[in-house]
């Protein structure tokens, strides 16, 4: 679904990403792990489109097209999901206003027809009621006086509201309690299917726990310097990041 | 142009508007003294009592300062350097749309405007717009009917000077500012509205089927009076982008309501705000003020001002009849280097009466928007009640929003209450909205017309989608 080639990026003159490969194919879920300062936020941020970041090699292939040539509402039209890692207050605009808008906007794109009242209604309570979100929370407006957890959570709301192709989740984990973590994951593990995918950004391991990945890589100081499978991500919890540096440089001396 | 032309021009205007301009149309030099006034004066065919109104006011305004208290700043106005008296007409007629400025063009699409008004907003040559000569006399015929008075303050002081005498400098003073006195030695067009006892005016009254576009209005005086039971929603303004070569426009409007009688004032505004580089513009000073002297009387003031480069102006209620009610809904936006220093005043004088503030200001470029609110309780004023909320959006990092909220309670029955909140919007939200599929444009619309949407429930309906477009125009390119 979307391959990463030699991606390097900077932001205010400093290089960030120094030639990330990576390829997620329909179905997976990939975790991406990695000390603080690697990279795993610009990585996501970049694929979303963020205009912050200035690419300065590299490609991404997303479903046969040029990611880096498209327009973030052109890349989310197209399926691609960014769960913030800080999701951002919007005064003035309701959440279900927000996201009424929003799937109109990639149905018009997809040249389908707009959502009716009735279905938006029912679609609300179905992923509302997976998530725990009151009645009450769609008429606020959007992440305005919402605690760390209930951002989170709406961030997974949206994600099953747009029933995107390719999921972006940025450190969607970090500030939540346990049952909110747990009620995050759940939302997650229904939304995956063989015909989507999941790139999970995160520190700890514990969230893997519950949203089991297929693949774990570890991104550190730009560059993704080792992969592996599920049990990749337990190593790490035991021994830390810097063994897989260590590795790393005795593998590849400079 | 030739002759030919000019008359032929000015002889179908006559036929249209129903009012008589005079053909030998002159400027006056500019200044501003006795003369000048007398000269004014003539030119609108004035009785002598109305030349003594004038001239009084004129001495008046020698004695009084300019003010200079507002959080507006802007160079020195010189009074003698300005011509109070412009021939009408004096702007070029086109020949079609095609010789409309693309620019201008660009934008009536933008808002929407039908064709013909597009015309008559352009100077396209009156013959062109056959359409809106026949819908305006429907207009009047109806109004007739009903005995509701709607023409010019010019033909009302000639056809109606008992009503004028009585009425005219009752809820603005002509000492009451600087600009008020200014406006009435030498106000030179504006409407005049009188809706009898009982009478609910059948349809909005817009400035549109009365004004000639031609004119320039920079002193508009404008009298509405609603008799007992009666009702009046009244626009004043249009969408379209209106500018003009004199900067200085200082209106008068004067409200008066009697028992039972309800008017509804609601003005879109977008005088020419000066180019991206804060050049030009239109100063818009303007005193409004309406009186609910009757008792249940009530009076609302809905605004939309996105244009000028500098508007100071305070529509206000005076509160005298009991349980009157006075009202105050705007929105006013500031972009590139505007400046606002805009809000009302609530005077509580009767009992039990009802005034409530809702101000929304959007503040984008490097501009300036300032809240500046009285309410004012009097001693004898019991049971008041008032309740206002201001509330700022900074889009962008350079602009500026300020509240200055005066708040005097003289009476311990009241009840007042204030909120005001300040937002901001900047590149990360925007982002937001575009990575869940929404364009920048329609993401700052979204944002704006959210944040707004209490002012636009107060607007007619028709006023209220044109409004919406010209917010999103108003705020092109704000963010970023």
């Amino acid at each position: 679904m979307i391959k990463i080639t030699d991606l390097k990026a900077s932001v205010d003159g400093k290089e960030i990403l120094k030639g990330v490969n990576l390829e997620v194919k329909a179905g997976e879920v990939h975790a991406i792990m990695g000390p603080n300062g690697s990279g795993k936020s610009t990585l996501a941020n970049i694929l979303a489109g963020n205009e912050a970041f200035e690419i300065t090699g590299g490609s991404v292939e997303y479903l046969k097209k040029d990611l880096l040539d498209m327009s973030p509402e052109d890349r989310a039209r197209e399926g691609v999901f960014l769960a913030f890692q800080y999701p951002i207050e919007i005064p003035g605009i309701t959440n279900a206003t927000f996201l009424k808008t929003a799937i109109n906007e990639i149905r018009k794109y997809h040249g389908k027809e707009e959502i009716t009242a009735k279905e938006f209604m029912a679609m609300i309570r179905e992923k509302g009621a997976i998530l725990d979100m009151t009645d009450n929370m769609i008429s606020r407006y959007v992440n305005v006086g919402f605690s760390g957890g209930e951002k989170k959570r709406n961030e997974i709301m949206q994600l099953l509201m747009l029933d995107p192709k390719l999921a972006l989740l940025d450190e969607t984990d970090s500030g939540l309690d346990i049952d909110a973590l747990k009620v995050v994951s759940e939302g997650v593990n229904r939304f995956r299917n063989e015909n989507n995918a999941v790139i999970l950004v995160t520190h700890y391991q514990r969230l893997l726990n519950y949203i089991v990945p297929d693949f774990v890589h570890v991104l550190s100081n730009g560059q993704i310097i080792k992969s592996g499978g599920k049990e990749l991500a337990l190593e790490l919890e035991e021994k830390g990041y810097d063994w897989v540096k260590t590795e790393h440089l005795a593998e590849n001396p400079a | 142009m030739s002759d030919m032309k000019v008359v032929e021009d000015l002889t179908q205007s006559e036929y249209k508007w129903g009012f008589v301009t005079n053909i030998e149309a002159e400027s006056a030099p500019k200044g501003l003294n006795e003369d000048i006034v007398r000269f004014i004066s003539m030119k609108k065919e004035e009785p002598e009592w109305m030349l003594e109104w004038r001239l009084k006011a004129f001495r008046e305004w020698k004695k009084m300062p300019a003010p200079n208290w507002a959080k507006v700043k802007f160079p020195k106005i010189d009074y003698q350097d300005v011509v109070y008296y412009s021939a009408p007409k004096s702007k070029p007629q086109l020949e079609s749309m095609d010789d409309v400025d693309p620019e201008l063009r660009a934008t009536f699409e933008k808002l929407g405007i039908p064709l013909d008004e597009q015309m008559i907003l352009s100077g396209v040559a009156v013959d062109a717009v056959f359409d809106s000569v026949s819908v305006t006399t429907t207009f009047k015929k109806a109004l007739h009917e009903k005995g509701v008075i709607f023409c010019s303050i010019s033909e009302a002081i000639r056809e109606h000077p008992e009503l004028v005498k009585k009425y005219l400098g009752s809820v603005v003073p002509t000492r009451d500012n600087y600009f008020a006195a200014l406006n009435s030695a030498v106000f030179s067009d504006g409407s005049f509205v009188y809706i009898p006892k009982g009478v609910r005016c059948p349809m909005e009254l817009s400035t549109y089927f009365r004004i000639n576009a031609q004119e320039t209005g920079q002193f508009e005086r404008t009298l509405i009076i609603a008799d007992d039971d009666s009702y009046v929603s009244y626009l004043e303004g249009c969408t379209a982008p209106m500018r003009d070569e004199n900067q200085l426009h200082a209106a008068v409007v004067e409200l008066y309501a009697h028992d039972n009688a309800e008017i509804k004032y609601s003005t879109v505004q977008n005088w020419y705000p000066g180019d991206k580089d804060g050049q030009g513009g239109i100063y818009n000073f303007v005193t409004k003020r309406g009186m609910c002297d009757g008792i249940n009387s009530k009076i609302s003031w809905t605004q939309v001002e996105t244009g000028s480069a500098i508007t100071w102006k305070y529509p206000s209620c005076i509160l005298k009849g009991d349980n009157s009610i006075g009202e105050f809904y705007s929105i006013a936006v500031t972009n590139n280097y505007q400046q606002a220093d805009t809000g009302t005043k609530m005077v509580h004088l009767g009992k039990n009466t009802r005034s409530t503030i809702i101000s929304k200001g959007i503040s984008a470029g490097r501009s300036d928007n300032s809240y500046r609110g009285l309410v004012k309780i009097g001693k004898n004023a019991t049971n008041a009640r008032n309740f206002s909320q201001c509330d700022s959006m900074l889009m962008g990092d350079r602009c500026g929003a300020h509240t200055f909220p005066y708040i005097e309670v003289n009476n311990h029955t009241a009840q007042v209450e204030h909120e005001a909140t300040t937002s901001k919007v900047g590149e990360d939200q925007i982002f937001y909205l575009n990575q869940r599929g929404i364009e920048t444009e329609d993401a700052v619309n979204m944002i704006v017309n959210g944040f707004c949407k209490e002012v636009f429930n107060e607007l007619p309906m028709e006023f209220a989608i044109e409004a919406q477009k010209l917010l999103a125009v108003s705020l092109e390119g704000s963010v970023g």
